[in-house]
């Protein structure tokens, strides 16, 4: 409803300007406000949940700027997020230890004729680490394999809908169908039972203020941040991520410009699979590989997307700490059994979504 | 803004096509000879197995019609079919039962003995399932209600994510509250609409003959809300919501009731779900069986056409079904052990080829008018120029 005549503007109006912005401060501060004050309590309290949260936090936060980023550039919303982590997660497993599910399930094949773990001490532990050098090379390869896989995705399918024109939903749609396509795979050659990286005993770390952590764990927090960083340097210290942001902000005035949008958009394919697949490994080191998981992990991958602001890589990356540790912290709650770990997301997204959509810290890449 | 206005929907109208009659006679044949074949020629074997079949598919297409509604013909996205599925059949199946009792069952609700009200017309046989298909029907109508109140105003995948979520929880409420629907246990025994009526062998004739009569109300239900001018405004909002906002057209309230009338949809098919089949478990509710099934059947026999929706349904679950007679062929282990993820692999692969090849599906959207000009052009045959059947040409109007 705009105003030709903008002096003339009445006090109910000027009014109705004041509430808007109160509204809003109060809604974004508000709401930080009660995350804060959940947080201290939690700290005080459930120091263990807390920790448990904030390592699943940073593996969704590392998905959730993936996510964010393709939901930035591209303008859908990638439901084969979840599955591509699975599938890199898998990746890696193949590349440590070479094992297919063979002809009957149950029966393991190798089919690699060398794998990872027969470099010299590949798989000898590091510190007190669970794994050696080689999880980090398995982790690096599968960062390139998924990003080739989801920039083939790209290329086979997402491009032609673009030169379609299709609408955003159309996008998605396409993209629950990879997703189950990417799932059924990683069914067929690794069978639905769990598996791990190793089942060498995980030694405990003690840190201050009485808090006890594996050392796995650490890792998974470190290398979290350590990707999350240098994601960032990528978007805001580079060439490259001015390109992405402005393709983010206005594709056709992007292209004008001369930014090659075509490549700025494969390359956010390619950031985008390596951070999931940093994420799916760290995901594989925490909990154990299941195929079932990829779906599920939807809801907290968008839950922190949302929260964070869609197109917001540093918001993302806070949004999924805080789902991370509000998740672990309310499933101790008595009357929540562990198995509404996801819905705790769920209730995240809709309140969100009720309170604030752009999100706590705006939309904007 | 070009990536806001879908375009799968502004489709030239092309002559028919013999890519769906193909399609249909080819599944046919395939689920009349397979079963023949395996019977070794036992006719009275392949027609059970067809009522059975035919009886779901009419489930299935009724859930893929309640999507039609809101995907279709509002473009309003609903990824979350699992959670309004299984309101709507764990809603009849409480509602039909006897209370609980015995040491392994616990659920709430069972009402199948207070609602035999009508005694000379036999109606402890119908009237239970009639109040459980309104149950169901409003119950899942309702959670669509709240859920649309805070998503359905933002942009059209925060439903989509919203809905997966709803699923995702109502799944994990099932399973773990026991004391709700019995939990993983699963409720069993579920009474049949009018199963004492009929011979227990011949009751499959029946249960057809039932389904296929709601699939029938159903279709001719959203056949003639599409064509009321309620049904126009739905279309207009789907290709451009903006030019039906601009023309006095409240666009929320639209939106809302063609999503609550699709989940209401969805929650009476859950109810003749929970009737056909008269046991629930968990473990059948999953995203892929319970939500993205039917994705594919609307896709596939395409999206705003009521019979694309119902031949979809028949086509995939025809392809379910003979894939399923597969595994009772000698097949190599390697695939044999595997079958049931081939058949998914091929599922998503097909609606994204389906999508990029033949985005309008396999009986593609026609125009609709308006009941009153189609009647008009009956009464007054159209002029040589003009299209046949329910492709109005409107320009000379």
């Amino acid at each position: 409803m705009t105003r030709l005549e903008a002096k003339r503007r009445s006090w109910g109006d000027r009014f109705l300007d004041v509430r808007r912005a109160t509204d809003d401060f109060l809604s974004g501060g508000g709401l930080l406000l009660l995350i804060v004050l959940f947080f201290v309590w939690a700290v005080i309290d459930r120091r263990d949940a807390v920790m448990i949260g904030i390592v699943e936090g940073s593996i969704l936060a590392l998905g959730a700027v993936g996510l964010t980023l393709v939901y930035g550039v591209l303008k859908f919303a990638h439901f084969a997020h979840g599955d591509s982590m699975m599938l890199s997660a898998y990746c890696a497993f193949l590349l440590l230890s070479g094992v297919v599910t063979g002809s009957r399930p149950g029966v393991d094949a190798e089919v690699l004729p060398i794998t990872v773990s027969d470099l010299p001490a590949a798989s000898s532990e590091i510190w007190k680490f669970s794994f050696g050098y080689g999880l980090l090379i398995a982790m690096a390869l599968s960062a390139l394999l998924t990003a080739g896989v989801l920039v083939l995705l790209d290329r086979l399918v997402y491009r032609r809908l673009r030169r379609r024109n299709s609408g955003i939903v159309i996008f998605s749609i396409a993209s629950l169908g990879l997703a189950i396509a990417i799932r059924s795979l990683v069914l067929i050659v690794w069978g639905p039972t769990p598996r791990k990286y190793t089942t060498v005993v995980r030694q405990n770390i003690h840190l201050p203020f009485d808090t006890t952590i594996l050392a796995d764990q650490l890792f998974i927090i470190a290398a979290a941040i350590t990707v999350t960083a240098l994601a960032y340097v990528l978007l805001f210290r580079t060439k490259l991520g001015k390109a992405m942001r402005a393709v983010a902000d206005n594709p056709e005035l992007a292209r004008i410009s001369g930014i090659k949008t075509e490549l700025v958009i494969v390359l956010t394919w390619a950031l985008a699979g390596a951070l999931v697949a940093v994420a799916g490994v760290l995901l594989a080191l925490q909990a154990q590989l299941d195929p079932q998981l990829g779906f599920v992990l939807l809801l907290p991958l968008f839950a922190a997307a949302i929260l964070g602001g869609v197109g917001n890589p540093q918001g993302a990356f806070f949004g999924g700490m805080i789902v991370g540790v509000v998740q672990a912290v309310v499933v101790t709650f008595d009357f929540l059994s562990p198995g509404y770990k996801f819905s705790v997301a769920f209730v995240i997204l809709i309140l969100i979504l009720l309170i604030r959509p752009r999100g706590l810290f705006g939309a904007k890449l | 803004m070009s990536f806001l206005r879908p375009t799968l929907f502004r489709i030239p109208v092309k002559p028919a096509s013999l890519v769906a009659p193909a399609t249909v006679a080819l599944v046919t044949a395939l689920l009349i000879l397979i079963p023949f074949e395996r019977s070794n020629g036992d006719t009275s074997g392949v027609i059970s197995f067809l009522v059975s079949f035919l009886t779901f598919v009419a489930i299935y297409a009724i859930f893929t019609l309640g999507l039609n509604v809101q995907w279709g013909y509002s473009g309003v996205f609903n990824f979350g079919v699992l959670g309004f599925f299984m309101l709507g059949a764990y809603t009849a199946a409480i509602v039909t039962k006897e209370p609980a009792s015995g040491n392994f069952t616990d659920y709430i609700g069972g009402f199948g003995g207070d609602l035999d009200l009508l005694p000379w017309l036999s109606s402890d046989e119908w009237l239970p399932h009639l109040v459980g298909l309104a149950a169901a029907a409003g119950v899942a109508g309702l959670a669509a209600l709240l859920l649309a109140v805070p998503t359905l105003r933002l942009r059209g995948d925060y439903l989509a994510i919203a809905t997966i979520g709803v699923a995702e929880v109502l799944r994990r409420v099932v399973i773990e509250e026991t004391w709700l629907v019995n939990g993983t246990r699963g409720l069993t025994g579920v009474p049949r609409p009018l199963g004492g009526l009929v011979d227990s062998s011949d009751y499959k004739y029946l249960l057809l003959a039932i389904c296929g009569t709601f699939l029938v109300l159903i279709y001719l239900l959203i056949e003639r809300a599409i064509r009321s001018p309620w049904g126009r405004v739905l279309m207009a909002l789907r290709e451009d919501e903006m030019a039906t906002e601009a023309s006095g057209k409240n666009v929320f309230a639209f939106k809302m009731q063609s999503f609550v009338m699709g989940a209401a949809i969805m929650g009476a098919g859950g109810a003749i779900y929970a009737y056909a089949s008269s046991s629930l478990t968990p473990e059948v509710f999953t995203h892929f069986f319970a939500t993205f099934l039917f994705w594919a059947m609307l896709i596939l026999g395409g999206s705003g056409n009521n019979r694309g929706a119902i031949v979809g349904a028949y086509v995939l679950w025809g392809f379910w079904t003979i894939t399923l007679q597969f595994q009772s062929y000698d097949l190599p282990d390697l695939v044999e052990t595997r079958m049931p993820y081939i058949r998914e692999l091929v599922l998503g692969t097909l609606i994204v080829a389906v999508l990029l090849v033949r985005p309008a599906g396999l009986l593609p959207q026609r125009r609709q008018v308006s009941v009153w000009v189609e009647r008009q052009l009956k009464r007054r045959p159209p002029s040589p120029s003009g299209s046949s059947g329910a492709d109005v040409e409107l320009s000379s109007r």
